[in-house]
Parts: structure tokens; C-alpha cells; sequence
């Protein structure tokens, strides 16, 4: 119990990264599937925040009296991981858009069944 | 200006693109993606020719001293890939007009030479930088600009396409940045160099194992290894015929050497096929790939599909020769990247060219039939090209499977040349199948008659002749191959 | 919305406050959470809000499609030519050491003006994305 209490920002990572696998996989629905992606990318920056701040360290930021600073080093990588996951993310409705425009629907099954028909 | 060209390599496209969109004008932007698409393969000529007179280069951006500081690092195998690159996108930007013109409206043509160059810079990053987030980024450059790239293609079937490969394609770099999160978290470093150098002194070898097999899935997906393969054959048929020629020539191939980074160089050969099972595991999914994947390929009826799971199968050679594990092998695979990229580059810039004189619609077999009346030329070239596919002598295709099938025999592994020689046989098979019906079959009747617009076509015919040129005078392929391997075995981990 | 006189008056009122927070953001990235990403989006929200309120036609007289695209590449040749100024001024790419009379002032001004670029690129593009968005949406998409 001591391992789960200790460690429960872990186990939420990996709840969440489980969990937008299988959003993106077993959904049908194209934005739902985008959705997943998001959950998934949302775990990934919980991975490399959490472990960064350091027991008893303070902001990294130089001050007087302090001699463990957190690191600062995965803020800044997960600042560029939420950027490509925000373009990723606009990419993605933008052909979302452009698929319902051109098919009708947004399922994937029924867009499939058209293609199919259509050959 | 010499001692910066491993940094404007990559900063040429990338200051390419946004100009491109300042000016707004598309013969602006053609101009512009031409002149970058050369200035980045006479950059990659002097680096290659840099690393092998006097050995690795290394660049800290911002004159930060590698480890704190990201280091860009041109070896053996980056300037290899890099000439790789650079030359299939001189080859094919120039002609990429009259391809692009048919196939995207007017007012957004030059967008689309905006991203050619953005993806130019994404995967030329890839192959310079030396610290694993860096790379997360250039591969996300150059998968982003791909996805928009492809969703432009003339059937709606592209988006569909593009999206399948946007949603695997980001699952893929995902992974890769959770393996990249678990190894900084056990080492502390992202610089590769450095990472090879802490990796030994790890005692518990659990989240680098995790870590591991989370990048292997992850550039897995990016480079279409079997079973993660499923977005290729869409992508590669759906996108325009110019976009198919230059992702066919480079997008995998640079993902591979993404691959051969972290684990010859980062992990080393002997930890990870001695004491793991990489080797068995790598050569069952190539096996399955180049087996499968001709197959299904014999069986396509769509041709641009055909050879997008032709590029599956070949993909299986390149991971065949890495997981055989000695120096033929490793040659093999790496000469591979150039041969390969060579011959698809060549065929699909050759289907461009048919693709503008017949209509643009999806390209089935049966509109290939009589094209070796109607456009010779262009239909002996793909009969070159898939010549070189199979591995006939004399082509480059040939030179792989000689270095994989030596490398196979040192290892004493028969059953592995006997697979090389049937999936040589399936290839033929499906290389019979287009040849047959271009030259053994009538024409439709009112079918377009006519070559290609020179450009295009003198593009496609240049590259069969390097398929051919590097089946016969090896120096580059081989040697600068084999150089990379012996680097690569040398100076990583052990 | 525009006719709703509470969001309007409100509107009015907020959006000064949004774009002085935004850059306020943008300058104190050194000294606390912040810098050009952060502060762009910010940015673009408070542009995004008056649309919302006031109208796509309003918002295009405010920020015409032409300038935001012309200021996304600018932001970014900005940044890469810093880069470049690095190397003119014989140090590396996007050597911060040599911009300045003494290292420290150099690694301040090369942070500003990069965060500056950064700003100005990611404030262009959220709001492109929104328009172009809502303008698909009305059914007037380009």
C-alpha cells in the first residue's frame, strides 16, 4: 500500500496513457479518436514533470539559503511537447473538417462502407 | 563558413519556408525549394566528404559544450543519410511543378512548397542532431509538413490517408518521447554520446529495458515495420505523385537511421543482440515483412499500392540486414537506404508522369495496359526500376541482397537466404505483373498518348540511371555503407 | 453578440487588461513561469475573445488575414535570425554569448528577442487557426 501511496502520480500516468490508447483505438469516431491522442500525449508530459521535482527542492531559480533546486530541464521539454501536440492536435481537426466535408459523416465505419462502394 | 554548414544544413530549409510564405507567389516558391534542395546536397557533399577525410563532426548550437548544450553530430552514417536526402529532394523539386499544378489549386501551391521545405528541414535535422528531444522535434517537423503534405492529394481518399497516418504517426513519436523520458530519467543526459557512456554504468536494467522497447515501437511505426505498417500503402497511393516520390526516398529511410542510432550506437551490438533477443525478434518481423508484404503486392490491383507495399517488403531487407548483426549485414542495410530510396524515388516520379498524362484518378492496371507503346520511355524505366526491386544483376538492388545474403551465410543462417531468394521471386512476380501489362497488352481504347513533360521525366529516367550506376560502381553506396557499419560498430557502446 | 450590452461593455473593458497580462507574460519568462508560447496564446485569446463577441468581419478589420500571415513567418524569421546574427558575429548557431558587450548581457538580449519571435509566431498562428475555423464554419472558408 506504502508503494501505491508513494507512487500515485506513476500510476496516474500510466492511467492515463492506457487510457487514451485505448480511447484512440476502439473508437469509432474520428474527433473521439483525436480526443484519445490528447489524453495519451497529456500522460507523456506527466512522465517527465513529475519525476523533476525533487523531494525538499524549491523553484530553479537562484536564491540565497537554498541548495536543491528542482529541475528545470523537463519543463522545458514538455513545453515543446505540448506545443507539437497543440499543432498535431489542429492538424488533425482541420482534416476532421475537411474528411466531413467530403464524405458526409465523421464514424469511421461509414466512411470506410463509401470508400468500399466507391471502388 | 565551412565550420557551420552542419547548423545550415538544417537552418537553410527552415528560414526557406517562412519566407516562402512572405512572398506568396508560387513560382517564388518553386524557385525557392529548388534552390534550397541544391544548396543543402552541395552542403552534404562537403560533409560527407568532411567525415570521411578526418571523422565525425561536432557542432555545439549556441556554443554550449556538449553534454549541457545541444550538439549536432555528422558521422559516417548521418553523412551518408544526409547525401541520401538532399539528393532525392534536388532530384525531385525541380520537376515537382507540373505535378504540383495538376494536383493543387492555384491559390495554395505556394503553401505546399512551404512545407516541402519544412519537411526537408525536419528530416535533414533528424539525421544531424545528437540529442534525443532535439530529434523528437525534427521528427515532428517533418511528420507534420508530411501529413499536410499528403492530405493534399487529388481523391478524398488522401485525407483519410493522411489522417490514419497523422493518428500513428503521433502515437509513434509519442513512444518515442516516453523511451527518450525513461532513459533520462535512468541517465540523466540526453546527448546520445553521453547516454551510451552512462547506459553502462546502470545497475538496474528494468525502466532501460522499457525504455527501449518503447523507442524500438515507436520508430517502428515511423518506419513501417511489419505489423506497423498500415498507414504506408494508403499514404504512398492516396498523395500527390511528386509527395509519394520524395516520402518513398526518405521518410523511412531516415527513420531507420533514427533506429541504427539508438541501438548500435546508444545501447551497442553486443547488449542488445547478445544478451537480448533483438536479433531473432528484428529478423521474424523482416521475414514476415518482405514475405507478406510481396504478396499482398502481387495481389494489388491499384499500382501506386502495389509499390507502396513494395516499400514494405523492402523495408524488410533494411531490418533484416540490422538484425543479422555483423559488418556485411549492417552494410547491406545501410546501402539499402540509398539503393531503395533511389529505385522508389524513381518509380513513383515515373507514375507522376503517367499519372499527369492519363488523368489522376487512382491508377489500376488496367490503364497501365499498352503504356509501352504509348509512353516507352517512361514504361522502361519502371521496367529498370523494378528490375532493380528484384535484385537482378547489375542493378542496385542486387548489391543489398549480395552484402545480406553474405551477411547471412557468416552467421550460418540459411533459412534467412532462403527467404531473400523467395521474396527475390515474389518481387518478380509482381514486377511480371506491371511489365505485362504495359508492353503484352492493347491499349484502351482513346488512352492518352505521349511522354511526360521532359522535366518530370528526365527526373525519372536520371534515377533509374543511379539504380544502375550504383549497380555497377559501389565506391559510394558500399563504401560510404560500410564506413558508416564500421563506425557504427566501433565507436558505440559495447 | 454584439447586440448583448453586458458583453459588450464587458469586452471592452477586459481586453486591455488580457493583452497587458499577455505581454507581462511574455517579459517575465526569465523570472518566472512564462515566455513567448505562453504569452502568444494569451494573446491570441484576448483576439479570439473579441471576435467572439463582436464578429468575424470585425475581427479581420482588426487583424486582416494577410498581416497575421505576414507576422506568423516574420516571428519566425526572427528567431532564426538570431541564429544567423550568432554566426555573423563569429560565434555559433544561436550563440547568445557573442550578441552582447559581456556574456550575460548577450544571453539576456538573445533570450528576449528569440521569446520575442516565438511570441509573435504563436499569437499569429492561434489566431489564424481560429478564423480560419469560424470562416470555414460560417461557410465563407478560403
Amino acid at each position: 500500500m506504502n508503494a501505491l501511496a508513494a507512487h500515485y502520480a506513476y500510476w496516474v500516468t500510466i492511467g492515463l496513457m492506457v487510457a487514451g490508447l485505448v480511447i484512440l483505438i476502439t473508437r469509432g469516431n474520428l474527433l473521439k479518436k483525436l480526443i484519445g491522442l490528447a489524453v495519451l500525449q497529456t500522460s507523456v508530459y506527466l512522465l517527465y514533470i513529475v519525476p523533476g521535482k525533487l523531494v525538499g527542492g524549491t523553484a530553479p531559480i537562484v536564491a540565497a539559503g537554498f541548495t536543491t533546486y528542482s529541475n528545470p530541464l523537463p519543463h522545458v521539454l514538455i513545453l515543446t511537447a505540448i506545443v507539437v501536440g497543440v499543432a498535431t492536435l489542429a492538424l488533425g481537426l482541420a482534416i476532421v473538417v475537411r474528411i466531413r466535408e467530403a464524405y458526409g459523416s465523421i464514424e469511421e465505419e461509414e466512411i470506410l462502407a463509401r470508400d468500399g462502394a466507391e471502388e | 563558413m565551412t565550420e557551420h554548414f552542419a547548423a545550415l544544413q538544417v537552418v537553410l530549409p527552415l528560414v526557406a519556408a517562412p519566407c516562402i510564405v512572405l512572398v506568396r507567389n508560387r513560382t517564388f516558391a518553386w524557385l525557392a525549394a529548388t534552390a534550397v534542395s541544391y544548396a543543402c546536397l552541395m552542403i552534404a557533399v562537403q560533409l560527407a566528404s568532411q567525415v570521411a577525410a578526418s571523422g565525425p563532426i561536432s557542432y555545439a548550437i549556441g556554443s554550449w559544450p556538449a553534454p549541457w548544450g545541444i550538439e549536432y553530430r555528422v558521422d559516417a552514417l548521418s553523412a551518408f543519410l544526409l547525401v541520401l536526402v538532399s539528393l532525392s529532394a534536388a532530384m525531385i523539386a525541380p520537376y515537382a511543378q507540373r505535378s504540383i499544378a495538376a494536383e493543387v489549386p492555384a491559390e495554395l501551391q505556394y503553401l505546399v512548397y512551404a512545407m516541402y521545405c519544412l519537411c526537408l528541414a525536419g528530416l535533414l535535422g533528424m539525421v544531424t542532431t545528437g540529442d534525443a528531444f532535439n530529434l523528437f522535434v525534427f521528427l515532428e517537423i517533418s511528420s507534420l509538413s508530411t501529413y499536410v503534405l499528403i492530405a493534399l492529394g487529388p481523391r478524398r481518399q488522401a485525407l483519410m490517408a493522411a489522417y490514419q497516418y497523422m493518428l500513428m504517426g503521433t502515437v509513434g513519436a509519442t513512444f518515442y518521447v516516453i523511451g527518450v523520458g525513461l532513459l533520462y530519467l535512468v541517465t540523466g543526459t540526453l546527448n546520445f554520446a553521453d547516454m551510451a557512456e552512462r547506459l553502462r554504468a546502470v545497475e538496474d536494467p528494468r525502466p532501460v529495458l522499457a525504455g527501449l522497447a518503447f523507442i524500438t515501437v515507436g520508430v517502428g511505426l515511423k518506419m513501417a515495420l511489419f505489423p506497423l505498417h498500415q498507414w504506408l500503402p494508403n499514404a504512398y497511393a492516396s498523395a500527390p505523385s511528386m509527395v509519394a516520390a520524395f516520402l518513398a526516398a526518405t521518410a523511412t529511410k531516415v527513420s531507420v537511421c533514427v533506429l541504427l542510432r539508438v541501438y548500435v550506437f546508444v545501447f551497442g551490438a553486443e547488449t542488445l543482440f547478445e544478451r537480448l533477443p533483438t536479433g531473432a525478434l528484428l529478423i521474424t518481423l523482416s521475414l514476415a515483412a518482405m514475405l507478406a508484404a510481396s504478396m499482398v503486392a502481387v495481389y494489388e490491383r491499384d499500382i501506386k499500392r502495389l509499390f507502396a507495399w513494395s516499400s514494405v517488403a523492402q523495408i524488410g531487407y533494411i531490418t533484416l540486414g540490422i538484425g543479422i548483426n555483423n559488418h556485411a549485414g549492417l552494410t547491406g542495410a545501410i546501402a539499402h537506404l540509398l539503393n531503395h530510396g533511389i529505385t522508389k524515388g524513381a518509380i513513383f516520379v515515373l507514375l507522376g508522369g503517367v499519372a499527369l498524362r492519363c488523368g489522376t484518378g487512382s491508377m489500376k492496371l488496367g490503364e497501365f495496359a499498352g503504356l509501352g507503346r504509348r509512353m516507352p520511355l517512361t514504361a522502361f524505366g519502371l521496367v529498370v526500376a523494378g528490375l532493380s526491386l528484384v535484385g537482378i544483376p547489375g542493378t542496385a538492388g542486387f548489391i543489398t541482397k549480395w552484402y545480406l545474403i553474405q551477411g547471412a551465410i557468416a552467421r550460418d543462417q540459411w533459412w534467412v537466404v532462403a527467404a531473400i531468394l523467395v521474396s527475390s521471386l515474389i518481387a518478380a512476380a509482381y514486377v511480371w505483373r506491371v511489365v505485362e501489362a504495359a508492353y503484352l497488352r492493347p491499349s484502351p481504347a482513346g488512352a492518352a498518348r505521349g511522354e511526360a513533360p521532359a522535366g518530370m521525366l528526365a527526373a525519372g529516367i536520371a534515377m533509374v540511371a543511379l539504380c544502375l550506376y550504383f549497380g555497377f560502381e559501389t565506391s559510394f553506396s558500399v563504401g560510404g555503407a560500410s564506413d558508416a557499419a564500421a563506425d557504427l560498430l566501433l565507436r558505440g557502446a559495447r | 453578440m454584439k447586440n448583448d450590452l453586458v458583453l459588450r461593455v464587458v469586452a471592452k473593458i477586459l481586453l486591455p487588461f488580457m493583452l497587458m497580462f499577455a505581454l507581462y507574460v511574455q517579459f517575465h519568462g526569465d523570472f518566472g513561469p512564462g515566455g513567448g508560447f505562453q504569452a502568444g496564446v494569451i494573446a491570441a485569446a484576448a483576439f479570439v475573445f473579441y471576435i467572439i463577441v463582436y464578429g468575424l468581419s470585425a475581427g479581420r478589420r482588426l487583424a486582416p488575414d494577410r498581416v497575421v500571415e505576414a507576422m506568423l513567418a516574420a516571428g519566425v524569421l526572427l528567431y532564426a535570425g538570431i541564429g544567423l546574427a550568432g554566426i555573423a558575429l563569429g560565434g555559433n548557431f544561436l550563440d547568445y554569448f557573442v550578441l552582447g558587450a559581456d556574456p550575460v548581457a548577450g544571453q539576456l538580449r538573445g533570450i528576449f528577442w528569440v521569446e520575442a519571435g516565438v511570441g509573435i509566431t504563436v499569437a499569429s498562428v492561434m489566431l489564424k487557426l481560429f478564423t480560419m475555423f469560424s470562416a470555414r464554419a460560417r461557410g465563407d472558408g478560403q
